[in-house]
């Protein structure tokens, strides 16, 4: 029982650290709230349906076409309404509201074309096999969610660590002036950082889609909640805090429901994301240096 | 007068809810304008809902002290809350002010036998006038246009300009904070009591997420320079689906990209596109 919830966690909690990376990294770099980024995680998980269903790709081929659509999205994210608030010195709270028409946008549009019912994968598309371990049931889907969300994250890690790209950013990070005046383009890195934060939002949407074999249009709301919930408990900015801070949640939800019953889930992930808040406003796992005002 | 009767019959819904947001656009513009961030106003609107509606509903209170009670305990929660709360700043402060949010649409969800859980609260008994909403308003923006001229107007806009250095002018910044946030707090109470008593029905998901950020919205689209910005912002914001009503399916798109437009070509808000259409107009002529 107790190892069988721990598989579950591991699951669900990689899908949430992956979309709270996407949502952080924005945050980090381009110091801006992102609320669409719930609609690119239905995006991709959308995009991943439609190519299964309409070109007949198989799931592997299904999530590229996720990746390109959200990159797409993330692109466009920031050329056309990030990129021209930041050439007219907008307030800080204007790309946030901006975001939030962009989701209204996306949602509806979503809905006037596929309409509002549940969609699923159909059930040949998904890979069947499950592996017995003992008393504990594994299925192939969840052991490639937790193979896919931490094969990102390590690459992700990997890439803020030892590429030039990744370097630049963490340079932005730290301040967008400094990074200007050492010749960074910064202007692009803006963009790349979009892209790579939707890519992993759509990329957990995908996965999401997968574990519960629902997609419906307001799909992203809920897990919007989860990853601003997942990037306090972790420190907003804060890469390593995002990966803790989703598995983290993760178990405390998949727990909750097991020992304590279904309607606590959302009450224990914000009671305890509020409590964190006041405790220790830095995150679970920050410094209070590092603390962003 | 015939043409108010059919036009009051078919828009009386509109110009009432106008009257609710042009409340609570105002009551985000108290915590704005002195550089404070939060989205606790759905909540707070929640609880003054709430609490006037049970108030009405289970012990017969008359309206005006129903709307008393629905303005006073959101207050209240907020004073309890500010002080541990307002210690955060900037995104912190949201994102605290965000899960107090769920954590309140979460209580009222999970206390069936007093809130009726998610199946809300039916039958409320539609008190609110045209009137009620009209004086509210009217009181409420005479009142923060006037706090916008006076001593604590200066001194929120001296906060949202520099708290350190506001502090070091010897201005108790906390002092004034933990006031917007109460005021702020009350007004969407009295905005949510008025509600529930015009729409009978309320339950949990009216004041959850989609709520603060529409409120949040209505402030910032306005602009937070002057009261008048969160006016027009609520106008807009509540005009706004109406308008675009013959486009169907498609009309939250459209609305969600009208959002994005007005961000983008006025990122300050209406107000300041407004005031700054006025100013060119006088130095051209």
């Amino acid at each position: 029982m107790l190892a069988q919830q721990l598989v579950n966690a591991l699951s669900l909690g990689g899908v949430y650290a992956l979309f709270a990376l996407g949502f952080t990294l924005i945050f980090g770099v381009l110091d801006v709230i992102n609320l669409a980024h719930g609609a690119i995680f239905m995006l991709g998980a959308y995009a991943a349906l439609q190519a299964v269903l309409l070109l007949k790709l198989p799931l592997p081929a299904a999530i590229v076409v996720a990746i390109l659509v959200a990159a797409l999205a993330g692109l466009l994210l920031d050329r056309f309404i990030f990129a021209p608030l930041r050439a007219r010195n907008a307030p800080h709270l204007a790309p946030m509201i901006a975001t939030i028409g962009l989701a209204i946008s996306i949602n509806s549009a979503v809905q006037g074309i596929f309409g509002a019912e549940n969609l699923r994968f159909p059930v040949d598309a998904l890979p069947a096999e499950a592996f017995q371990m003992g008393t504990i049931r594994v299925t192939l889907i969840e052991l490639q969610i937790i193979f896919l969300s931490i094969l990102l994250m390590v690459a992700l890690l990997w890439g803020l660590k030892r590429t030039r790209v990744g370097v630049a950013l963490r340079a932005i990070a730290e301040s967008p002036k400094a990074a200007a005046l050492l010749g960074i383009d910064v202007e692009k890195l803006f963009g790349v950082t979009a892209v790579i934060a939707s890519i992993l939002g759509g990329v957990a949407g995908v996965l999401i889609a997968l574990y519960s074999n629902a997609l419906f249009p307001t799909m992203g709301q809920p897990m919007l909640h989860k990853g601003i919930a997942v990037v306090i408990l972790g420190g907003m900015g804060d890469i390593r805090g995002a990966m803790l801070g989703g598995l983290f949640l993760g178990f405390a939800e998949v727990f909750a429901v097991a020992y304590i019953g279904s309607t606590m889930r959302d009450a224990v992930a914000f009671g305890l994301l509020f409590a964190i808040l006041l405790l220790r406003p830095q995150g679970l796992f920050g410094q209070a240096a590092q603390r962003r005002a | 007068m015939e043409w108010l009767d059919s036009f009051w019959s078919i828009y009386s819904t509109l110009v009432l809810s106008m009257g609710t947001n042009i409340l609570l656009a105002l009551s985000i513009y108290f915590t704005l304008s002195c550089g404070l961030l939060t989205v606790a106003n759905a909540a707070f609107m929640g609880i003054g809902a709430y609490a006037a509606a049970l108030l009405t509903l289970n012990a017969g209170a008359p309206f005006s002290l129903a709307l008393l009670a629905g303005t006073l305990l959101p207050a209240a929660v907020a004073l309890l809350l500010g002080p541990p709360t307002l210690r955060l700043s900037g995104v912190y402060l949201a994102m605290a002010t965000l899960a107090f949010g769920e954590v309140v649409r979460i209580t009222i969800l999970n206390a069936e036998g007093l809130t009726g859980g998610a199946l809300g609260l039916n039958g409320i008994e539609q008190l609110t006038h045209v009137g009620h909403v009209a004086g509210a308003v009217l009181v409420a923006l005479f009142l923060s246009l006037r706090a916008a001229k006076s001593r604590l107007g200066r001194a929120f806009a001296a906060i949202c300009q520099d708290e350190t250095a506001t502090e070091l002018m010897g201005v108790h910044v906390r002092a004034y904070q933990l006031c917007a946030f109460t005021c702020g707090a009350a007004l969407a109470g009295l905005a949510g009591a008025l509600n529930a008593h015009f729409t009978f029905f309320i339950s949990p998901n009216e004041y959850g997420f989609e709520r603060g950020v529409e409120i949040l919205a209505m402030g910032v689209l306005g602009g937070t320079g002057s009261p008048w910005g969160a006016v027009i912002g609520a106008v807009v914001i509540t005009l706004l689906p109406e308008l675009l009503r013959g486009l169907g399916y498609f009309r939250p798109l459209i609305n969600g990209l009208i959002l994005v437009i007005i961000i983008l070509y006025s990122p300050k808000g209406l107000w300041d596109l407004l005031r700054g259409a006025r100013r060119t107009a006088v130095a051209t002529r």
